[in-house]
């Protein structure tokens, strides 16, 4: 083995053996100033998961969120020194992570959480001026071809769980206790001004917004969705008002 | 002429000033914007500002239009087995070049292996054969951003076996093959000293103490090791110690005023606590730049 792979060998497994060739002077136990190493790595990659998925650490606890993803941590380790992307596949752990199965919520919960912190650092984007946007309504013959483009931080989530009502719950609006976790949720996740903001949508809107990110304009958009509870008038009006219009074009 | 020479490479046109900065953490944006604090500077970790958008950009270049700054590398994995990671490499030229840091900094340390990237300040051998490979590293990356660099010296807890210099004499080589700048920092440099009981002043003897461009001042957290000697672990969560602090007296009394960061990363305190750390750092600048100037070396 390479230095380098012995070394990230033995700091990803607490029970495999030290590198070779380390010496410490007074030749004391080398495992205990290597012990060193292994905790910076796992703890702060842990504090990095805990900064991101507060929610889920505060649904299972530090003790249990610690041991789970000190599991996480050292089956998939970052691969980019940038941690606000790391993570990405946590959700899917939590999927198949048999110990939380007793809760059925938490990967999509992961799946929130993961949305809400990549809405928080997507790109800056000016959104369509007051002029343009009247210009766009009084066109009312040409809105069936009108193709938008949308702010990098727009993305919806739905989920068979009441997860906007539980992370709700946990940023201090509403009561856990209240909140039937076994209701479905959709969600539109997106920033506004500077902060995330997470709004009840309806299934029929994901539908609606999935197929306006694919590029539909709007006419189609609007035809696509099978979902029942639909509302168009609700879509248009959160996409201007959270000035999440950046372009327009005519099909 | 040395490499030294040879490698005179722009600063842009910046330099942090002579004073004491602070670390910029997203908990005090807002406190710094509305109530400027007296500092000289602020420094951020490169790798939390490689983000597209959103409200970290939004703060800092507000903040940087008030401040000089200077731009602290976390991940490049310098003295890594294989050369810097190219797409990590672009992304901080592109963030040095929106916020114009004074200094661009990274550690002498590795924390890649392969795709993966294991988030510590990882200690390696010095000997010839590493000496080579971190001098191409840090070439290539200073050719990559058109700019010195400066390298800090690590904390650490083991030693090698295959080790041929002493850590002193590996940075003074480092510093005078590449031209690149030293980022002294006096804590992880009294923690490493009482690790592996080096003696600290033929170690502060043996450093290219004209190449220091910044310096950095933490607080580390004591640990014992299984035969009751020190084990301090680098933690930057706490107040300087009163011996860092005492080796940053005699520093400045022979180098004269050198740009400083408090670095407080961990536990962070409330942000009047982390200024009064500054004040005392910025007391110790202003007492030599008060003395008579036949006194000054």
């Amino acid at each position: 083995m390479t230095f380098d792979a012995a070394w990230a060998h033995s700091l990803l497994n607490p029970d495999a053996e030290l590198p070779a060739d380390l010496r410490v002077w007074n030749h004391s136990d080398p495992a205990i100033r290597f012990a060193v190493y292994r905790n910076n790595v796992v703890a702060s990659l842990i504090q990095a998961l805990a900064d991101s998925f507060p929610v889920i650490n505060a649904l299972v606890g530090d003790e249990f969120f610690n041991a789970m993803t000190a599991i996480y941590v050292r089956q998939h380790p970052p691969r980019s020194p940038v941690l606000a992307y790391y993570g990405a596949d946590f959700a899917d752990f939590l999927q198949d992570f048999p110990p939380a199965a007793s809760v059925p919520y938490l990967a999509d919960i992961g799946r929130l959480e993961y949305a809400v912190i990549q809405a928080f650092h997507a790109a800056d984007m000016p959104s369509l001026t007051t002029q343009q946007v009247q210009g766009l309504l009084i066109n009312t013959e040409k809105l069936a071809q009108l193709q938008l483009s949308l702010h990098p931080s727009l993305q919806t989530l739905q989920s068979s769980f009441a997860i906007g009502s539980l992370w709700f719950a946990h940023q201090g609006a509403g009561n856990i206790a209240d909140v039937q976790p076994e209701i479905p949720e959709a969600l539109w996740i997106l920033r506004f001004q500077l902060a995330v903001e997470v709004l009840p949508m309806s299934a029929g809107d994901c539908q609606f917004l999935q197929a306006l990110l694919k590029g539909q304009p709007l006419g189609a958009a609007a035809e696509s969705v099978i979902e029942a509870e639909f509302d168009l008038i609700r879509c248009l009006n959160v996409l201007l008002q959270k000035e999440l219009i950046t372009h327009f074009h005519y099909l | 002429m040395s490499a030294f020479n040879t490698n005179n490479f722009s600063t842009n046109g910046y330099e942090l000033p002579a004073s004491v900065g602070a670390s910029l953490k997203p908990e005090h944006f807002a406190s710094i914007l509305h109530t400027p604090p007296p500092l000289g500077f602020f420094e951020i970790h490169a790798e939390n500002y490689l983000v597209a958008g959103g409200p970290f950009h939004h703060y800092l270049t507000q903040i940087r239009q008030n401040y000089p700054l200077s731009i602290h590398g976390v991940g490049l994995s310098l003295g890594g087995q294989n050369p810097p990671n190219l797409q990590h490499l672009t992304a901080l030229k592109s963030l040095i070049d929106r916020y114009q840091p004074a200094v661009f900094s990274e550690h002498l340390a590795w924390s890649n292996h392969g795709n993966h990237f294991l988030n510590d300040l990882l200690p390696l051998a010095y000997n010839q054969q590493s000496l080579n490979r971190i001098c191409a590293h840090i070439e290539q990356v200073q050719q990559f951003l058109g700019r010195q660099i400066l390298l800090e010296n690590p904390s650490t807890y083991v030693e090698f076996t295959q080790s041929t210099f002493t850590e002193a004499e590996f940075i003074s080589a480092l510093v005078e093959r590449t031209g690149c700048g030293l980022l002294l920092d006096l804590n992880n440099l009294y923690v490493s000293c009482r690790n592996h009981n080096w003696e600290i002043q033929p170690y502060i003897r043996a450093l290219p103490l004209a190449a220091v461009r910044e310096i950095h001042l933490a607080g580390f957290h004591r640990e014992i090791d299984p035969m009751g000697e020190a084990l301090f672990i680098d933690s930057h969560d706490a107040q300087v110690d009163d011996a860092v602090w005492a080796l940053y007296k005699s520093i400045i009394q022979q180098l004269g005023p050198i740009p400083t960061l408090i670095e407080w990363d961990n536990n962070l305190p409330p942000f009047s606590d982390l200024l009064a750390e500054v004040q005392l750092a910025q007391t110790i600048l202003d007492a030599y730049n008060t003395l008579p100037a036949k006194a000054q070396p």
